[in-house]
C-alpha cells in the first residue's frame, strides 16, 4: 500500500492523531472453534454477520484544534472516539500519534502516548465510581503512572480541581453528593490530572441542563487555552459544535461524508445530509421553522444501502448512488465531501 | 365551546411530602391552551414542568398530591373529579406522550391489541373497525404500510417509529387536550424533525391543543404559538414565542437565551448564568432566581407577581425586568 504522505500544520508538525482506513466490524457472534479449525485448514466458511460500524475512515487532528464529529445515532461516531483513544482496536487501519505509528513505537512510548489521550465520556453519573472519594477518583491515575509524587498528590489534586471549578474542600466526597454538572467536572478533572496532550469528549455535555451547559463548554474552552489541549468533540448537537469546532467532520453510517471549517460547513454545506442535518436544527428564532424535509428513517447500520448509504433518504439520489459508494474528495486542504453529485458537477 | 380555552389552570399547587420537608414542585401555575394551539412549558431539570404536566392528568402519587389551584377541561374541574371520571377522561379527551415511548407501550403486545385495546376502553365499537381506526392512525403519523405493522411489536420498530406510535395511540380519539413530555428528547436530529412537523400539521387539522414540555428552548422557538418558562415551580415569564425570544424580560430566560451555543458568536465565551438550579427543599427566600442573577437586590426577598413588563405586552415574575433592546 502505497501511503500518501501525512499532511502538517503551519508548523510543519504532523497531526497529533491521524488515522487512516480505519475499518471497525463488530460481529454478532464471535468466531467459534469451527471458524478458527475452518480457517487454519483453509476451508471456506459462510462470511460472518456484523456491523460494520467504521468503514475505511481517515482523520487528522493537528495540535491545538478542536474537531467536531457530528453525526445521529450508529453512525459511529462514539466508536472512531473510543478507537482514537485505545479503548478498541480497530479491525483493520492504522493509528498515528505524533506522525508515529502505535505499532513501531517502543513498549515505553506506546504507553506514554496512550496515557497523553483521554477520554471524558456522556454520563457523569455512570462515569465515575461511586464507592470513590474525589480526591481518589482524581488522584489515582498520576500516581500510578508516575507523574506526580505520592507525597505531592494532594497538592495537585486541590489545583486541579480549582482548575475545573470544583471546590477543593469538597475533595473527601463521593460523586453522588455532587450535582450533575459538578460531576461532569470531576470526570474532567480526572482527565486532566494526567497531562494529556489529547481529550476526547464524547457528548460530554449532551446531559447537562442548558444553563450548566455553557458553563461546561466556558471551562472547555478555558482549559484548551491553559494545558494547550487538542479536542476531538463529538456531539449530535450542532449548535455546540458550531459554537466550540474549529473543524467539523460529518459522519453518516460508519462513514465520513463532509468536512470542512466550521465556518465554511455551516454557510456552505455541501453534502446533501450535512443540508438536511442543518435544515433541521432547531434554532432559537422569532420565525417558525420549517421542520421535517428529509425523510426516511436511518438504515439499520447492519444492514446499510448500497452505494452512498443516504442515497434512499435523499432527494437528490440518481442511478449513479445505490450502485457505487461515493470517494470523499478534497476539494482544498482540509475541505472533502462524499457525493456524485458534487463529482459530476465537476 | 363559547370563550373559555379548551384547558384552564389557574394557581395549581402540587406539592410532595416526604420526610426531608415539603417538596413545592409546583407553586401556583396559570396556564391556558386555546383550541388548535401549542404551548411551550421550558424549564430545566427540577423545575417543576413535568410535574404540571402530571398534575392536569391526575397521575400525582403520595406522598405527593395537589394541594391548591384548579384545572378546567371545556369548562369541567378535574381536581375534584372523581378516579372513574378522569380514567374515562384520560386516553379520550387527554392524552398524554412521554419522553420514552416504551412507558407508553407494553412490549409483549402487538401494536394492534393495543390500540384496539385503547379504542375499545372508550367506545363501543367492533374488531374490525377498531383496527381499521388504529390502521388510519398509524398512516397519519407518517409509519409506512400501516396495515402490517399493526402486527408488529414494539421492539421491531425503531426509536422515532415507536414514538409515532406513541403519538398515534395518543391521537386515536381525537383528544383536546395532548400533554408531551420531552417527546423528542431522545430522538435524531432529522428524525425530530419529522415528527415536530407531523404534530404542527395535527394541531392545525384536528384542532387539538398541545402543551409541549421541554428543556430545548431551540425547539419551542420553531413550534409553538406561546412559552411559558418555569423556575423552580413557577412561571416565571410567559407570552407569544416571537416577543418572548426577541425581547426576554425575566433575566433566568435572558439568561437561559443568552447561553444556547448559536446565539454566541463563535469561539467566545458563552454567557453562563452562574450557580445552579436551586433544590426544593432550601429555596430561597423571595424570588427563587435573586441567587443567580445579576440585577437581583433586597426589594428580591419578596416574591413578584406575574404581571405585564413595562412597555412590553408579555407577562415576567420580576421586579427588575431585563429593558427591551438589551444584548442577549
Amino acid at each position: 500500500m502505497t501511503a500518501a504522505p501525512l499532511p502538517r500544520d503551519a508548523h510543519g508538525a504532523p497531526p497529533v492523531i491521524s488515522v487512516r482506513g480505519i475499518d471497525m466490524v463488530f460481529l454478532k457472534k464471535a468466531p467459534g472453534l469451527a471458524d478458527k479449525a475452518a480457517e487454519m485448514l483453509g476451508i471456506p466458511r459462510p462470511a460472518p454477520v456484523g456491523v460494520h460500524a467504521l468503514d475505511h475512515v481517515d482523520l487528522d487532528v493537528f495540535k491545538g484544534e478542536v474537531v467536531g464529529l457530528v453525526g445521529e445515532s450508529g453512525c459511529g461516531k462514539s466508536t472512531l472516539g473510543r478507537v482514537i483513544a485505545g479503548i478498541l482496536d480497530p479491525t483493520a487501519g492504522t493509528l498515528r500519534f505524533h506522525g508515529r505509528e502505535f505499532s513501531e513505537m517502543t513498549p515505553e512510548e506506546r504507553y506514554r502516548a496512550k496515557v497523553a489521550v483521554q477520554m471524558i465520556f456522556q454520563d457523569p453519573f455512570a462515569s465515575l465510581n461511586p464507592r470513590k472519594r474525589v480526591a481518589e477518583i482524581i488522584g489515582e491515575a498520576p500516581v500510578v503512572h508516575g507523574i506526580v509524587p505520592k507525597g505531592e498528590i494532594d497538592d495537585y489534586v486541590d489545583e486541579i480541581m480549582l482548575k475545573c471549578g470544583i471546590d477543593p474542600a469538597y475533595k473527601q466526597r463521593f460523586p453522588h453528593q455532587f450535582s450533575g454538572g459538578q460531576r461532569q467536572r470531576i470526570g474532567i478533572a480526572r482527565a486532566l490530572a494526567v497531562k494529556p496532550q489529547f481529550l476526547v469528549c464524547d457528548e460530554s455535555v449532551a446531559a447537562l441542563d442548558v444553563s450548566i451547559q455553557a458553563q461546561v463548554i466556558n471551562l472547555f474552552m478555558d482549559l484548551r487555552r491553559d494545558f494547550d489541549l487538542t479536542y476531538l468533540f463529538i456531539s449530535h448537537d450542532l449548535g455546540v459544535v458550531e459554537h466550540i469546532a474549529d473543524r467539523v467532520v460529518i459522519m453518516y453510517l460508519g462513514r465520513v461524508v463532509e468536512t470542512a471549517p466550521t465556518e465554511q460547513l455551516f454557510a456552505n454545506p455541501r453534502h446533501p445530509y450535512t443540508q438536511a442535518l442543518l435544515a433541521n436544527m432547531p434554532r432559537i428564532s422569532t420565525e417558525k421553522q420549517a421542520f421535517g424535509q428529509i425523510k426516511g428513517e436511518i438504515p439499520s447500520p447492519m444492514h446499510p444501502p448500497s452505494g452512498c448509504h443516504f442515497n434512499p433518504r435523499c432527494p437528490h439520489a440518481f442511478a449513479r448512488c445505490p450502485a457505487e459508494r461515493p470517494r470523499l474528495i478534497e476539494s482544498a486542504p482540509g475541505v472533502a465531501a462524499a457525493c456524485h453529485l458534487l463529482e459530476e458537477a465537476v | 365551546m363559547t370563550g373559555e380555552p379548551t384547558l384552564v389552570v389557574e394557581g395549581l399547587k402540587t406539592h410532595f411530602f416526604t420526610e426531608a420537608g415539603v417538596v413545592k414542585s409546583v407553586d401556583g401555575v396559570d396556564l391556558a391552551v386555546n383550541r388548535g394551539e401549542i404551548l411551550g412549558l421550558v424549564g430545566e431539570s427540577g423545575s417543576g414542568k413535568s410535574v404540571t404536566g402530571f398534575s392536569i392528568l391526575g397521575l400525582i402519587d403520595p406522598p405527593g398530591r395537589i394541594v391548591g389551584g384548579s384545572v378546567r377541561l371545556n369548562g369541567e374541574e378535574l381536581t375534584t373529579a372523581s378516579p372513574k371520571r378522569l380514567r374515562s377522561l384520560r386516553g379520550d379527551r387527554i392524552a398524554m406522550i412521554f419522553q420514552d415511548p416504551m412507558m407508553t407501550l407494553n412490549p409483549v403486545l402487538k401494536i394492534e391489541t393495543q390500540m384496539v385495546e385503547t379504542l375499545q376502553a372508550h367506545v363501543k365499537i367492533g374488531r374490525a373497525e377498531a383496527r381499521a381506526r388504529a390502521r388510519d392512525a398509524l398512516g397519519r403519523v407518517g409509519i409506512p404500510s400501516p396495515e402490517e405493522r399493526l402486527d408488529s411489536y414494539p421492539h421491531q420498530f425503531s426509536g422515532g417509529m415507536r414514538q409515532r406510535v406513541a403519538i398515534a395511540i395518543a391521537l386515536l380519539h381525537g383528544p383536546d387536550l395532548i400533554i408531551a413530555d420531552e417527546p423528542t428528547t431522545a430522538l435524531d436530529v432529522t428524525i425530530q424533525a419529522q415528527i415536530l412537523s407531523e404534530v404542527q400539521t395535527l394541531c392545525r387539522e384536528t384542532g387539538t391543543a398541545l402543551i409541549w414540555i421541554t428543556h430545548d428552548l431551540a425547539i419551542i422557538s420553531g413550534l409553538a404559538d406561546r412559552v411559558a418558562v418555569m423556575y423552580a415551580g413557577k412561571i416565571v415569564e410567559t407570552g407569544r414565542i416571537a416577543e418572548v425570544v426577541a425581547t426576554p424580560r425575566h433575566p433566568y430566560t435572558h439568561g437561559l437565551i443568552g447561553s444556547v451555543p448559536s446565539r454566541n458568536r463563535r469561539g467566545e465565551r458563552l454567557t453562563q448564568i452562574p450557580g445552579m438550579t436551586p433544590s426544593f427543599l432550601a429555596l430561597p427566600p423571595g424570588c427563587a432566581f435573586a441567587p443567580r442573577c445579576p440585577r437581583a437586590d433586597e426589594k428580591c426577598l419578596a416574591m413578584p407577581e406575574l404581571a405585564p413588563c413595562p412597555g412590553g405586552g408579555h407577562l415576567a415574575r420580576c421586579f427588575h425586568p431585563v429593558p427591551e433592546g438589551a444584548a442577549s
